[in-house]
């Protein structure tokens, strides 16, 4: 997917010769964890080994684990906002056009335009944008829209342990440094896998 | 040691409001005078119904504040939560106020109900006197005297039983460690939130919406209790960033402000839910025995409530709602500052607008009741600053402590 020069891990003399099929292939160190408390210190001491952590999986958010990878605020709050914007004037022209406009029918003795009845619907509807605004969003950015074959490095990570992937060059000399770096710092297990399309 | 400074200031507060007060209640004695032949209501002349109405709204307001500091440690207990260890002794210290607060409510009731309620004036229930009034008779079941002044101080003391107790505990638990006085707090605090769910709703029907006899809303308790529960965190959030400026709760870091501010952000929404629920249903159904209680305060009384009313629910939800949006800002003191101070501010006339067109109909007022409001801020940041003082204001050897400490969001 990068070419070898962008990369940091691999020094840039290395020329890269692998075939184009292979380019899309990644293997991986994988640590597994069984303990939250466990798996922060380990990701701060492996980052302090200057080794670079591809990512985590967990079975559920850890709270401080963004801060611990030194991960960037999403920008997905934002996007938010302006989903909720959209269903908010959505919710209010449907109404101003069909109770208003389109249709007008006399409810209660009310004006065909009141807007304190309109408040639960535009409620409703700018939240309903937001929440299905965010999902998506959040599974296009984080590639977990449905495929035939779904990429996970380990399963037992959507169950009860904690994955640290990190991405090995095409030596994999670093393999036995990194299975140390992992068992010192309380990982249970120490695996590689190879990746293709990840 | 923190409470010196905190003492001064408060002083100057209460000599201010005494002032003001003062200064103020001169041009409205002359002004008595005139508004006095008009008042033909049982009770006293308009200065002293103002005074005693504005008592009984802060004194209500301040009770509030001051029981759901128990409330909100309570849930934490009951919940086993851990990260709001560090703002325990913050919501202990806010019931300090429970007992001369209660104190002052019942001498209150029994000595100016003629004032503050319409339905304790003679004749109002019996039948053939020119009183007489059938609706209100109607509740003559509950709105008694006697059965009232029971209910009153059974409430009371239930809070303040278990404000005590919850206190004790976590004294206690200071001194000898181990975690029986934890499992002990948890029932304890159970216990507490089941009545205080009764209690609650119960004080919110006789303390406030008694004073509209004739008016009555099924939401009304749980609208009290999210205008109390907001301010009370509003309230213990203030206290602690003051505590953090000062130099105190060294443990404290922006992820205990920003959950304070969720909790704040949140709860003002539910507040306005609340709030709405009520005002949708009544104008939608427009019977004209549930909308007088919007008619007044929209436009009735020559429309002297209607901007206070339209300022009501900016100050309570647009503004929380904007300014505490985003995750910085509830990471930034300033900007918690601000709402806070906003937010008590907004639900102090809130119950403003819940008890003075009821009682005060056309003759409110502000300088008065800002001035004894004030003197009741000062009286009750004297008592909980106290309290701060008595104790560590990390509960050393709660089983969360360490949980609290590292708390992140």
């Amino acid at each position: 997917m990068t070419s070898p020069a962008v990369t940091t891990a691999v020094p840039a003399t290395i020329v890269h010769t692998e075939p184009a099929t292979h380019s899309s292939t990644k293997r991986f160190a994988l640590g597994i964890f069984d303990d939250e408390d466990v798996l922060l210190h380990a990701i701060d001491n492996i980052r302090a080994a200057g080794v670079k952590i591809y990512d985590v999986f967990s079975p559920y958010p850890v709270h401080g684990i963004d801060d611990a990878l030194g991960i960037e605020r999403s920008r997905l709050p934002i996007a938010a906002f302006f989903y909720g914007m959209c269903g908010l004037a959505f919710a209010l022209w449907l109404q101003f056009y069909t109770l208003g406009f389109d249709w007008p029918m006399i409810i209660g003795g009310k004006p065909h335009i009141s807007l304190p009845a309109w408040i639960p619907v535009s409620f409703e509807l700018t939240v309903f944008f937001t929440c299905h605004g965010m999902v998506i969003t959040f599974y296009m950015i984080s590639k977990l829209y449905p495929r035939f074959k779904t990429p996970v490095l380990d399963v037992r990570s959507t169950d009860d342990k904690f994955v640290v992937a990190i991405e090995l060059d095409e030596q994999s000399s670093q393999l036995p440094k990194l299975t140390q770096l992992f068992r010192e710092n309380g990982a249970s297990e120490v695996n590689q896998k190879e990746m293709t399309k990840f | 040691m923190t409470i010196i400074g905190a003492g001064v200031l408060v002083l100057i507060l209460g000599i201010i409001a005494a002032l003001m007060h003062w200064g103020e209640s001169h041009e409205v004695v002359t002004h008595i005078n005139a508004a006095h032949d008009a008042d033909t209501h049982e009770g006293h002349s308009v200065l002293v119904r103002r005074l005693v109405v504005s008592l009984w709204q802060s004194n209500v307001f301040f009770i509030g504040i001051s029981v759901v500091g128990t409330v909100f440690m309570a849930i934490q207990y009951v919940s086993y939560a851990g990260w709001s260890v560090v703002v325990k002794r913050i919501n202990e210290a806010l019931g300090a106020w429970l007992i001369p607060g209660g104190v002052l409510l019942v001498v209150l009731f029994v000595v100016g109900r003629h004032d503050i309620f319409h339905w304790t004036h003679e004749g109002i229930m019996t039948k053939g006197s020119a009183n007489y009034d059938r609706i209100v008779a109607g509740k003559s079941g509950f709105l008694t005297f006697g059965f009232y002044l029971v209910r009153m101080i059974s409430y009371l003391v239930i809070w303040g039983v278990f404000t005590w107790r919850l206190r004790q505990l976590s004294l206690a638990e200071d001194l000898n460690g181990g975690t029986s006085y934890f499992h002990t707090s948890i029932t304890t605090a159970a216990l507490f939130l089941v009545l205080f769910a009764v209690t609650s709703s119960m004080a919110a029907w006789d303390w406030v919406m008694s004073v509209d006899v004739h008016w009555f809303s099924t939401l009304f308790g749980w609208y009290v209790f999210s205008s109390w529960w907001v301010s009370g965190i509003a309230a213990t959030t203030l206290i602690a960033i003051f505590l953090k400026q000062a130099g105190y709760l060294r443990f404290m870091n922006a992820n205990h402000f920003h959950d304070l501010g969720k909790l704040m952000f949140g709860f003002s929404i539910f507040w306005t839910y609340v709030w709405f629920a009520q005002f949708m249903l009544i104008w939608y159904a427009n019977l004209p025995e549930e909308s007088v209680y919007f008619n007044q305060r929209l436009g009735g009384f020559e429309g002297r409530y209607t901007w206070l009313f339209y300022a009501n629910l900016v100050i309570n939800f647009a503004f929380p709602f904007l300014a505490l949006m985003t995750r910085d800002a509830k990471r930034q003191m300033i900007i918690m500052k601000i709402v806070c101070i906003a937010i008590l501010i907004g639900h102090w006339s809130d119950f403003y607008l819940m008890i003075m067109p009821g009682t005060m109909k056309g003759d409110n007022g502000f300088l008065i009741e800002i001035g004894i409001a004030m003197i009741f801020l000062g009286a009750f940041l004297i008592l909980v600053t106290r309290r701060l003082a008595e104790a560590s204001l990390i509960p050393v050897n709660h089983p969360f402590v360490e949980e609290s400490v590292h708390h992140t969001t």
